[in-house]
């Protein structure tokens, strides 16, 4: 009987696992696995990849070139036929390798469609044929999987014997945006806990009438849409905004101060947003500590402070604990926030993400930069785990 | 050239589908599509009511936000329900290379030499040209800058200043800023060297920079105070002028201009009465119409004799106006602008 009932249970979650399977794990896992694919080339210059396999460096094999020749009629027929821009989306691949192939790669294939000797023909449509460079750049692209996208996310690359390298100063990017993406999480956890803590004791212990109200101060832009919220913040804080026309009125200020477009708007609005992700989890805990406790405490001589250090503090811990790890968290995948309300200097790595899925449409560079900060949600969430324990949070 | 919102696409996608699905079954129209907005209104005066009128033929109309890949979905699909698309230089380009689009019939369009050199392609006929131009507004500053150099002169105009965000604009006026020739500056960004020197002369100045990203922004911008001097296209400041009652002054000394063209999609079944419309826009006498309504120049040879000399005057295509000019170069860019885009980004966020 038992096993039948477990049987049972399992036939009835599984249409939530398959919706689950399907609605979430399959589609994210399909996107994230855009971050090492590496087929644009192979499928395009298979015969060329086969052609170079045994090459190291020197003089490029006769064969490669005829390969190459035969590779990309037979893409340029396939693509004139149905217009699936193969050979474009390759070249796009190989310019990553090599800047100039994005359009090298399409001319040579235009050039060797003609009849004619193909090695003059590829030669003659880009010195660069006769460099090593490019054939190396397809070797290199030849899939099917590559590491050069998350090795980008960490500001490193190949170098041209294949080892591991250090990207040049000027272009190394996303170490710093990393830092940053944590460093704003952590400055808006904290303004939150400074504010959110007080708040929730003064709910937990204001008289009864008055709690719903303070409950709803917290909740009712809660329910307000993000977008809303941070276009109201840029109305406020804008150089012709009310704040400045109060300060300026107020004669505090002569000139109207630049609160817009840099750090400080970013973290007043993420903070705004994330309060209650604080307060509620605060709250719930402090509502349930034993109020006989820190009168127990007062009774055998405590002081006020003594009472909340040693007493209600630690009890409210728990509730800390999850309020900073569900604030953190999502402060790190903030997106719009920063867009309006910040700088150049004050993007996350979502802007970036943001940057590559829809401006460049390059999906490999976006999916590697949601699998660098999948991580960083990660390893917070297990050193949540290892310092703090879920068991915590589920009291909580 | 993007103008439409989202919305406006969609709704224009589901009309086409339906107009598709009618059309198809009874031998269809010509089906022209562009940019919506402002602009198509003004081609819709110009040239596609007078070509109905004139040649007793239906023309129907569609709009899109652009992207080659629209285009090569619908080469691939096999369902292409368009004729003549206007694209941008960049899809031009591609679509070309990829044969997405049918080669231009020159002598069937009025020969090569009825259009400006830049107008003339293998598959493509330019439409309108457009410009990058340095604005200011007289309201706010006295003193007008006179070109680049002055953009990079803070001691000269004090102020915020508005770029495009990204290298492509950006690092072309950096160079000319520094005293580049106009016809040098792609061999220099083609180096290490030029590219180095570009940033620096960005260093110069990064602290009173703010970037833009939709082309709606600059004449707010420049309106509300926000900045002194702003990159901007020609026509959003023109219409702020004529529309908005501003004041804002045109620096056009080295502007950096595009163009955008007419394309035949492959397999067309109307390509002659695309390219019939195609000769009928192509007469300066007609092309002159465009520029009275909207501020772009056209493309004809002989059109700007035709047209009123103030409206001249706010083209890119006026011979003053042209002097200097930069054109985009939409290979360069093609093959550099991964590279660009990382520096930049790298650059910019620091």
């Amino acid at each position: 009987m038992k096993f039948g009932s477990r049987r049972g249970a399992i036939l009835l979650v599984a249409p939530l696992l398959l919706s689950l399977l399907i609605g979430f794990i399959l589609p994210i896992g399909a996107f994230l696995w855009r971050a090492v694919a590496d087929d644009e080339v192979a499928s395009v210059l298979p015969r060329s990849i086969r052609a170079l396999a045994s090459w190291r460096d020197g003089e490029v094999p006769e064969a490669a070139f005829a390969a190459l020749a035969e590779d990309l009629r037979e893409a340029r027929a396939r693509d004139l036929e149905t217009g699936a821009g193969a050979i474009a989306r390759a070249a796009a691949r190989l310019n990553a390798e090599l800047p100039g192939m994005r359009s090298l790669l399409p001319a040579t294939a235009r050039r060797v469609a003609q009849p004619g000797d193909d090695r003059a023909r590829i030669l003659a449509s880009g010195e660069a044929w006769s460099t090593p460079a490019p054939w190396r750049a397809i070797r290199r692209a030849g899939g099917p999987v590559t590491d050069f996208r998350l090795l980008a996310t960490l500001d490193l690359k190949h170098d041209a014997e294949g080892g591991i390298e250090q990207a040049p100063a000027e272009s190394a990017i996303y170490r710093g945006i990393l830092l940053r993406t944590l460093w704003i999480s952590a400055s808006a956890t904290l303004f939150c806990l400074l504010l959110g803590y007080p708040l929730a004791w003064l709910i937990a212990t204001a008289p009864r009438r008055a709690q719903p109200w303070l409950l709803g101060g917290v909740l009712l832009p809660f329910w307000t849409s993000l977008i809303v919220r941070t276009a109201a913040w840029m109305v406020l804080l804008q150089k012709e905004g009310i704040v400045n026309a109060a300060l300026l009125g107020a004669g505090v200020v002569q000139e109207p101060l630049p609160l817009l477009l840099n750090r400080f708007a970013v973290l007043v609005a993420m903070v705004h947003i994330l309060l209650p992700f604080m307060v509620l989890p605060v709250l719930a805990v402090v509502q349930e500590i034993d109020p006989r406790l820190p009168r127990a405490a007062a009774s055998l001589g405590a002081g006020r402070l003594r009472i909340f250090f040693r007493v209600l503090l630690p009890l409210s811990l728990p509730g800390v604990g999850a309020g900073c790890l569900l604030v953190f968290v999502q402060a790190l995948g903030f997106y719009v926030t920063p867009a309006l309300l910040g700088g150049p200097n004050d993007q996350m790595l979502a802007w970036f993400i943001g940057f590559y899925a829809n401006r460049t449409v390059d999906w490999g560079m976006a999916a590697a930069l949601s699998v660098l900060l999948l991580g960083a949600v990660g390893a917070v969430i297990a050193l949540y785990g290892r310092l703090v324990g879920f068991d915590k949070v589920r009291a909580a | 050239m993007r103008r439409r919102s989202l919305l406006g696409s969609i709704g224009a996608g589901g009309l086409a589908l339906a107009r598709g699905g009618r059309a198809q079954a009874q031998g269809r129209d010509l089906t022209v599509v562009s940019w919506g907005g402002a602009y198509q209104d003004a081609q819709r005066e110009v040239y596609f009511r007078p070509w109905m009128t004139a040649r007793n033929q239906r023309l129907l109309e569609e709009t899109w936000d652009g992207g080659v890949g629209v285009l090569r979905a619908r080469i691939q699909s096999g369902a292409n329900t368009w004729d003549l698309v206007q694209v941008e230089s960049e899809e031009l380009l591609i679509g070309t290379e990829e044969g997405l689009f049918e080669k231009m019939d020159w002598d069937a369009i009025g020969g090569r030499d009825n259009y400006i050199p830049q107008a003339v392609s293998d598959s493509g006929v330019g439409a309108i040209l457009y410009s990058f131009i340095l604005a200011w507004d007289r309201q706010r500053l006295r003193e007008a800058p006179r070109g680049w150099a002055d953009f990079f002169d803070t001691r000269r105009i004090p102020g915020r200043r508005g770029l495009r965000r990204g290298p492509k604009t950006t690092l072309e006026i950096a160079l000319l800023a520094d005293g580049v020739a106009p016809s040098a500056i792609y061999r220099t960004l083609g180096t290490d060297a030029g590219v180095d020197r570009a940033f620096r002369k960005l260093d110069s100045i990064r602290g009173d920079l703010a970037w833009w990203e939709r082309g709606s922004q600059p004449p707010q911008w420049l309106a509300s105070g926000e900045v002194a001097l702003i990159v901007a296209y020609n026509g959003r400041i023109a219409a702020a002028n004529t529309n908005d009652g501003r004041d804002f002054g045109i620096a056009w000394n080295q502007n950096l201009y595009t163009l955008d063209s007419w394309v035949i999609m492959r397999g067309s079944p109307n390509r002659q009465k695309a390219l019939d419309f195609l000769r009928f826009a192509g007469q300066p006498q007609v092309q002159a119409g465009l520029p009275q309504r909207i501020r772009y120049g056209v493309t004809a040879r002989g059109a700007n004799a035709l047209i009123p000399r103030e409206v001249l005057a706010e083209l890119p295509t006026a011979p003053q106006n042209a002097e200097a000019a930069l054109q985009i170069d939409d290979k360069f860019w093609l093959d550099n602008l991964d590279r660009l885009n990382q520096r930049f980004n790298a650059w910019v966020s620091r």
